[in-house]
């Protein structure tokens, strides 16, 4: 239990761990998380589920190296175990028969929205994806996007692949042209987010976004991930981690989400001195 | 000894580290006693006939048997009398509320200070602990019967203990990487170290306990997969849920806390020795800490070992009203905390990054009493004024644990989300289906739920036996 089977660079600092977790696996669905620690003095990371796979129990990670625990998971190798995961958490994302749905994810948003597309499809829907990175090197999982989308589009922000620009833009253009429709799923970077409510709102789309506050328990305890929705405090553990984009205070999460940028420095440096660099 | 004799031993004050040097670490703050000072005190029970202080102890301990045996220096004999009813003595010990309980009632306490039961439980499940010396007690035969506890507060693990010794196989649940509930994510090392817990917990595995962390009960197994699992009864023990929060503006800014997370990042996730444990925690020079209950006191003194310069408590009723443990107050007293007491806080606001700074505040008065006894308090008009924080710590209770309530049909529960059961035996609506603490009552004590776990513990084994 708990063993990596599995681990790939997909792109600079950017890494995918398949986890062997049976009975997770079993019960996760799209839009669900898992907690996960790395050592006994370890901190709970919050993860968002990337692939599900039943017949083997393998649960995939897709993960950035930003941190002092992200960096050090990304040294861990095939054959090393976790100390602990647990889940699935949160609700799972409401997946049905909506029509033509838009699923656009940016950066590692990308990893969660793959199960959710996958879903979207097979509950009978046209998928569009939207996806984007900063630049070529750094898109992942285009392959994966590509067989769970009837139509995939991509963006990188510095134009070295695909259409040159953020992801919102050919969301409003498909928008623009008329093009109806139905449901609209968005993972990403705060910012991206809130961009693609702002440009989905006007027209009308149900857009749900995926949020990633900080969170400790992450089992509705400790009341850390709380976000404002509709102006109502929600807890994106127990309540979400989806909820109505357009009802999102975004700005609050932004900020919620630095509240450790001066801790989180300290640790890493710690870490990388006491460790090297690589 | 006469019993005349025995009254002119004045009740033995336990040693503590001095405020000074306690706010500069995390260790416990009362020391233990010696065993002359345990012997001593023992020596001042006066063995009643009919003794009263067992009637004040919720799991029901035999008070007189195990003083006297500590009386005569058996202080083995002493700790395993002790956990023929209680699972947990060395916890109980710590943080039960024992001026409200056995020694409220102890026949001494009507002239003279009462029997020190609660250190005297401390000393000889600490005794035990440290020489190594824990014996098994006798198990009944197996009776095939599977019962499925979740959550691994002080009522599952009392239910676990219980009925364990009945002969039922029983294993518990844990959500969290670590067993002990709100004795491991919730009371501060200072007043429960997480060592003394760890030893209980495997205490309870050396009698065949099987305890399963990380298991988050309806999510990855649901209450009816444990029954078609094969389990024959399951008692939920699952504890306090989210924090209540104020609900006035400004309350999602930087640097506002839950009570909840404060204390979880700082005790099970040992936030306080970052960076060499992996969880940050914030270390607030103006720290205010809103309620006036033990969580609120274990919070504010956690600021002071963090590193605070003004540590205060703000509560809306007086002194008197405040429900924390008095000894805890006394304790909060001695480390420099200031109480701000009739005052409620209205608002709080922030500077450009969104980080607290000022708490704006209004002025109480007591009116008549309330539903809880207590006097009602009604803000004053125009008394409004403002604090300057940096750290604020919301500590005024918590709702009941979402996770099974949400997932388990047929479960009744009452407004407030907590568990309808029987208060004698725990008995929910929904067969086979035990539950009790704080997920039934609401926030409570330790030793309330290790009380809810014993009689649903004897409500299980009678329920099995029918089956």
């Amino acid at each position: 239990m708990n063993e990596i089977v599995k681990k790939e660079k997909l792109a600079p600092q950017i890494n995918l761990i398949e986890v062997n977790v049976p009975e997770i696996v079993n019960k996760a669905r799209p839009g669900q998380f898992v907690i996960l620690r790395i050592h006994e003095e370890g901190e709970r990371i919050p993860m968002s589920i990337a692939d599900l796979e039943p017949k083997t129990g393998v649960l995939t990670i897709v993960f950035q190296e930003v941190g002092k625990s992200t960096v050090q998971l990304g040294r861990f190798k095939a054959g090393d175990t976790l100390c602990d995961v647990v889940g699935p958490l949160g609700r799972p994302t409401h997946i049905e028969r909506y029509g033509k749905c838009v699923c656009v994810g940016g950066g590692i948003g990308i990893a969660p929205i793959h199960p959710i597309a996958r879903a979207l499809k097979e509950a009978g829907n046209q998928v569009i994806s939207i996806i984007g990175a900063r630049s070529k090197e750094l898109l992942i999982m285009e392959k994966e996007m590509k067989k769970t989308s009837d139509e995939l589009l991509i963006c990188t922000d510095d134009g070295s692949y695909g259409f040159h620009g953020f992801v919102t833009q050919p969301l409003s253009r498909l928008l623009k042209d008329g093009t109806k429709v139905d449901f609209c799923m968005v993972i990403g970077p705060v910012p991206m987010m809130k961009t693609a409510c702002m440009v989905t709102h006007p027209y009308g789309v149900k857009t749900m976004v995926s949020l990633n506050p900080i969170m400790v328990d992450g089992t509705g305890m400790c009341g850390v991930c709380r976000v404002t929705v509709a102006g109502k405090t929600k807890f994106a553990c127990v309540d979400g981690p989806d909820f109505d984009g357009h009802q999102v205070d975004f700005d609050e999460l932004s900020r919620r989400l630095s509240m450790y940028v001066k801790q989180e420095k300290i640790s890493l440096e710690r870490y990388l001195s006491l460790t090297g660099k690589s | 000894m006469e019993a005349k004799d025995r009254l002119k031993i004045p009740r033995q004050k336990m040693p503590e580290q001095s405020a000074e040097k306690r706010i500069q670490n995390f260790g416990e703050v009362p020391l233990g006693y010696t065993p002359e000072q345990a012997q001593k005190e023992a020596a001042r029970c006066l063995q009643c006939k009919k003794p009263t202080c067992i009637a004040g102890c919720p799991v029901e301990v035999d008070i007189p048997g195990f003083i006297k045996l500590i009386e005569e220096g058996d202080f083995i004999a002493a700790a395993r009398k002790l956990k023929e009813t209680n699972s947990l003595p060395a916890v109980c010990g710590r943080v039960c509320p024992q001026e409200e309980q056995c020694e409220k009632t102890c026949i001494l306490s009507k002239k003279f200070d009462p029997c020190a039961i609660g250190n005297l439980e401390r000393f000889a499940a600490d005794y035990e602990r440290e020489q190594g010396d824990v014996a098994i007690p006798e198990i009944a035969d197996s009776t095939g019967k599977k019962v499925a506890v979740v959550g691994s507060g002080p009522a599952g693990l009392t239910v676990a203990g219980d009925l364990i010794k009945m002969g039922h196989e029983v294993t518990v649940f844990e959500l969290l990487h670590k067993a002990g509930g709100v004795l491991v994510y919730g009371i501060p090392e200072f007043r429960l170290p997480k060592m003394i817990v760890q030893s209980e917990v495997d205490y309870l595995s050396s009698l065949g306990v099987k305890i399963k962390t990380s298991w988050p009960i309806g999510t990855i197994q649901t209450v009816d997969d444990l029954f078609q699992e094969g389990y024959d009864a399951v008692f939920l023990g699952t504890g306090a849920g989210l924090p209540n929060f104020m609900g006035i503006p400004g309350e999602n800014l930087n640097g506002i806390y839950s009570a909840n997370e404060y204390l979880t990042r700082s005790n099970l996730m040992k936030a306080y020795a970052f960076p060499e444990a992996d969880t940050p925690i914030l270390s607030g020079k103006k720290v205010a800490v809103l309620g006036g209950g033990n969580t609120a006191m274990d919070a504010v003194r956690t600021s002071l070992r963090l590193g605070a310069e003004n540590a205060i408590i703000v509560y809306r009723r007086s002194r008197a009203e405040m429900p924390a443990r008095e000894g805890e107050i006394h304790h909060a007293e001695q480390e420099g905390v200031k109480f701000h007491f009739l005052t409620t806080p209205i608002r709080f606001s922030g500077n450009r990054d969104g980080w607290v700074t000022q708490m704006e505040c209004l002025k109480m008065k007591l009116g008549e009493p309330d539903k809880s006894g207590r006097r009602r308090p009604i803000p004053i008009d125009g008394s409004n004024f403002t604090m300057e924080v940096d750290t604020v710590v919301v500590a005024i209770g918590n709702s009941s644990h979402p996770l099974v309530p949400q997932t388990t049909p047929g479960l009744e529960l009452n407004k407030w989300g907590n568990i309808v059961a029987d208060p004698e035996t725990g008995q929910t609506s929904r067969k086979g289906v035990f539950a009790g603490g704080d997920i039934v009552t609401g926030g409570a004590t330790v030793i309330l739920a290790a009380g809810a776990g014993k009689k649903a513990a004897r409500a299980i084994d009678a329920y099995l036996k029918t089956l």
